[in-house]
């Protein structure tokens, strides 16, 4: 049990590798085997990452440390730890691998085996990318993770694969090439800063960076991370990525996988380089707000229900990204929990595009209308997502909106106030999607069937239902009980703002010391409610 | 000439002495043929045996050559090649044409002169290895005596070597007017302390020799023979062609900057500069349009040239150790890449086109996972080693000061990601338009092996190697 307990998150970790291993002795021919080891794979996994979740102590500290040399001489180690930020997008990523890996039963048809892999590889990199506190080891994973995704798309994708695929590795190649120059040159400040040679995290932290070089740096990180977000402008893969890769591929990508770049801000960005991110706050601000309203106003006029998902994902990541860079305490910490938000509810969005695409061989909205009545308890799950991805109190996307909102009015109004016209837009085009498939006219797929069959459109499978309903209790879990999710963000939180705030400004420490209690005593309203 | 001195060069007089055996073993011809390889790799075993097992340093020969760490490590690569090359050819030859003794005995030669090159402590001894290397090649690159291509390859190679050699002779010559000595040491001494006058001719004649290096390495603009010949040439050779004498050249290049050079780095960073960023782009941005793999892979092995440029740049003890690892893990995976190349074409050449790989991997798993491998490791993504090796030389230029150079390089390297993926893509997205499958013969199972153990391997676990890397790269200063 000591054993476990001090190498408990290199195994929430290294577990679906191992996984990886085990299916990769199989036959390919043992597809239900391979099916199956994959499925307790992912579940072992997030039964370990419970263990993280339960053990956490709520502060602001690393936990669950773990580290040991790699390469000795230039100071790089395998160095990982868990705060209150990537506690919850390792639940995050935990949760939603095997949910996606059922989902695969169903909607992966050819070689079973390679796609297992490589679901299972990926959710290693994911994990390791935030529990990373060694840069070297952190850009490993980030870049380890491309291969995968990048075989996902391109070979169990639709027809064009593999223009989306190519583009997804050479948007996200390029930025993160870049933020390896910007690594080594900290590397390099640090040797001249501290006198050894060090990749790790906490160390290089310490080390103010002259304000020049953090320009520069915070421009290659952030290209990165924008990239993956994706913030406006740097979007346009994602559609095309979204659209062709296979609906475990989207929601792998939108639950998970987009989660990285807004953590690689929170976790990089910001506190390394504070004086760059307050140069940059205006225009990281502009970029998301129009990324709110553009990604808006693009998915109202998608006929692809598939598209029109990806783009309200362009929306909503606006939000976690204005949330993030208004930097007081609800925002960020609202923005933390909206991207666990925006990945069950988009992920489970993607899930059920894809249930019905399996079934019509359609996502042409115009090809819909009066769902509702053949398949009432999907149009249900349906509606409750939506409504979830919109924000309607008692569902997840309310409290996580609702803090970016709050939060963002402190100190970037303008902002905020952008921002709730978005929310306005995102009810229009998500009920006005609800009101085009499930009601009115029945239209040519509820009228005719597939073919000529309409008794293929059955409603739900119990396999189907196994899928969404453990995303729809924690829709609902974080919509009415947000408390002990708060309780392990905000610690963390509470350390990044205000050590940001302090760098910048040590004068004003008595006046932000006030404040920050006012914020405690806001968030704790919040979480009471 | 001491018995000292003799036991300094064991690896080399080891091969030396099983290539004799192979040529005579051809005139008698009564062993079969198909038994030649097991002798060649012997020979190789054991002279791997006594690189390890006679740990010497020092100078020997009258101080023409000298030994250290580094010339071991370089000494464990070259042979490592060689027996990989082996390993690729034997079913290669039997399969294309028959099996002959001179074909290893050629190859054992220009090993001797890979390891002499690097183990060169005098000018004269550089020619000589470079050379011993070299007029090898030549003739194997025109093994294939019916075939055209293989023909042109073999004079095109020999014309413009020829060429290279005249230049690094000169500069020689230009070295030894002004300073009296081919020696390292005292060309150095001579460097330090002298006038202006004659450290303008040396500078002259170390210009010289560059355009020599420039050549063997295929810098460019020196590349222009790289893809004619390595596409002409018998495929197993040219995975040796494209490997070896990048080794052998860079380590003595290497070798001569730090020891003798080192000090005059003012006068010619601005030419390494743009020989660095000229090669890794012209390679790359060629490389985007082939569609011959052995093409493509000489494209790439041009613009990894530029790569290594760096480290020669740099010139630290990072620089250098950076280079050191940064050859190794690229010449077992382009190798390997090669080899796995000669396995899947097919007669009269056919097999070579990136469209030949369609559905690869649902014919042959194993055979494309390596070949994904190597070209993943040569693309550099995580966690493969050619991500680590680009990492240390990449670092080592960033401390030294040269940002803008590593920038154009990681663009290089994106620009690379998208050749590198197309096989990849063949292989594991498009469906097979045949089901004629490659057999994969045992015998080059070991090669495979050290492909996952180098390319892998070492990504995961680098400080495996960086340990020796360091203190063999420390060996120089």
């Amino acid at each position: 049990m000591y054993w476990l307990n001090q190498h408990l998150l290199s195994l929430v970790i290294f577990v679906p590798a191992i996984g990886a291993g085990l299916i990769l002795m199989l036959p390919a021919q043992r597809s239900g085997a391979i099916k199956r080891v994959a499925l307790v794979a992912s579940l072992v996994t997030f039964a370990l990452s419970y263990f993280l979740f339960s053990g956490f102590r709520a502060n602001a500290a690393f936990q669950f440390i773990e580290k040991v040399a790699w390469i000795p001489g230039y100071g790089i180690s395998y160095h990982v730890g868990i705060d209150g930020i990537s506690l919850l997008l390792v639940m995050l990523t935990t949760f939603i691998a095997p949910v996606t890996i059922l989902s695969a039963f169903d909607s992966i048809k050819k070689r079973v085996k390679g796609f297992m892999i490589a679901m299972l590889l990926l959710e290693t990199g994911m994990l390791g990318v935030f529990a990373a506190l060694d840069l070297f080891l952190f850009y490993i994973f980030w870049e380890a993770m491309l291969i995968p995704m990048y075989l996902i798309i391109g070979i169990w994708g639709g027809e064009r694969r593999l223009y989306a695929a190519i583009k997804f590795v050479l948007f996200t190649m390029f930025g993160s090439l870049l933020m390896l120059v910007a690594i080594l040159a900290i590397y390099r400040e640090g040797y001249l800063a501290l006198g050894q040679y060090t990749t790790d995290y906490l160390k290089l932290l310490t080390v103010d960076l002259g304000a020049r070089a953090q320009i520069w740096m915070f421009l290659a990180f952030a290209l990165s991370f924008a990239i993956k977000v994706p913030l406006f402008p740097f979007h346009t893969w994602l559609p095309d990525a979204h659209v062709e890769a296979p609906t475990p591929g989207s929601v792998i990508l939108a639950g998970v996988l987009l989660k990285l770049g807004g953590y690689g801000f929170l976790r990089f960005c910001i506190p390394m380089f504070p004086g760059a991110t307050t140069l940059f706050t205006p225009l990281v601000v502009a970029l998301a707000v129009i990324g709110i309203i553009y990604g808006a106003l693009v998915a109202m006029v998608q006929t692809d229900m598939k598209k029109l998902v990806a783009y309200s994902s362009v929306s909503h990541l606006g939000f976690v990204m204005l949330g993030m860079f208004a930097l007081s305490l609800q925002s960020v910490s609202g923005s933390v929990l909206q991207m666990v938000n925006h990945g069950l509810s988009t992920g489970a969005l993607f899930l059920l595009v894809g249930f019905i695409y399996q079934r019509t061989h359609t996502r042409e909205i115009a090809a819909y209308g009066g769902l509702a009545s053949v398949m009432p308890g999907f149009a249900v799950v349906f509606i409750v997502v939506t409504l979830s991805s919109i924000g309607l109190p008692g569902l997840n996307g309310f409290v996580g909106e609702f803090l970016i909102i709050v939060g963002s009015f402190q100190t970037q109004p303008a902002g905020a106030i952008i921002a709730v016209l978005g929310v306005v837009l995102s009810a229009v085009y998500l009920l006005w999607l609800v009101h085009r498939v499930f009601f009115g006219e029945p239209g040519k797929v509820v009228s005719s069937g597939t073919g000529s069959d309409p008794e293929q459109l059955l409603d739900l499978t119990s396999r189907e239902w196994s899928i969404v309903l453990p995303v729809l209790a924690l829709i609902i879990l974080l919509g009415v009980y947000p408390k002990p999710f708060l309780n392990r963000i905000e610690p963390a939180v509470d350390n990044l703002v205000h050590t940001y705030q302090e760098t910048l400004l040590p004068e004003s420490a008595e006046q932000l010391k006030a404040e920050r209690l006012i914020a405690d005593q806001e968030l704790e309203w919040v979480k009471d409610h | 000439m001491t018995w000292l001195d003799i036991n300094s060069t064991l690896p080399e007089l080891i091969i030396l002495a099983t290539a004799l055996l192979l040529l005579m073993l051809e005139v008698l011809s009564t062993p079969p043929r198909n038994s030649f390889i097991w002798v060649a790799l012997a020979g190789m075993g054991l002279s791997l045996a006594s690189v390890l097992g006679t740990p010497l340093s020092g100078n020997y020969y009258g101080n023409m050559i000298a030994l250290s760490t580094f010339t071991r490590f370089i000494d464990v690569i070259t042979i490592a090649l060689v027996m990989c090359t082996f390993l690729f050819s034997a079913p290669y030859l039997r399969r294309t044409l028959e099996e002959r003794g001179e074909y290893y005995a050629l190859i054992l030669f220009a090993a001797v002169g890979m390891m002499l090159m690097a183990k060169a402590h005098d000018l004269t001894m550089t020619f000589l290895g470079l050379e011993l290397l070299s007029v090898p090649l030549y003739i194997l690159a025109g093994f294939y005596r019916n075939r055209i291509s293989s023909n042109e390859a073999s004079i095109k190679y020999l014309l413009l070597g020829a060429f290279s050699t005249g230049f690094f002779l000169f500069g020689i010559a230009l070295i030894y007017g002004s300073i009296g000595s081919t020696n390292y040491d005292i060309i150095q001494q001579a460097i330090v302390n002298g006038q202006e006058l004659s450290r303008g001719l040396t500078l002259a004649g170390f210009a010289l020799l560059l355009i020599g290096f420039a050549f063997k390495v295929a810098l460019a603009p020196f590349h222009m023979y790289a893809p004619d010949v390595y596409q002409g040439a018998p495929t197993a050779i040219t995975a040796f062609l494209s490997t070896g004498p990048k080794v052998a050249a860079f380590a003595a290049l290497l070798k001569l900057v730090i020891v003798v050079f080192a000090v005059t780095t003012r006068h010619w960073w601005g030419v390494m500069w743009l020989l660095s960023v000229l090669t890794m782009t012209v390679g790359n941005v060629t490389a985007l349009v082939q569609d011959n793999l052995k093409r493509m892979l000489a494209f790439s092995g041009v613009a990894h040239a530029g790569y290594l440029a760096i480290g020669i740049l740099v010139g630290t003890s990072d620089g250098a150790f950076g280079l050191l690892f940064y050859l190794a893990i690229y010449s077992v995976t382009t190798l390997v890449a090669f080899g796995l190349v000669a396995l899947v074409e097919r007669e009269q050449e056919d097999g070579l086109e990136v469209s030949s790989y369609r559905g690869l991997a649902q014919k042959n798993p194993f055979i494309a996972a390596a070949f994904a491998l190597a070209l993943l490791s040569l693309a550099g993504f995580p966690p493969t080693a050619g991500f680590t090796a680009k990492f240390f030389v990449f670092n080592s230029a960033v401390e030294a000061g040269y940002i803008w150079l590593v920038i154009i390089a990681v663009i290089n390297s994106l620009i690379s990601v998208y050749y590198y993926l197309r096989p990849v893509v063949a292989m594991y997205m498009r469906e097979p338009e045949d089901d004629r499958r490659v057999t994969l013969p045992p015998i080059t199972v070991p090669a495979l092996v050290l492909l996952v153990l180098v390319a892998l391997g070492l990504g995961i676990m680098p400080f495996t190697l960086v340990q020796s890397g360091v203190s063999a790269a420390a060996s120089l200063f």
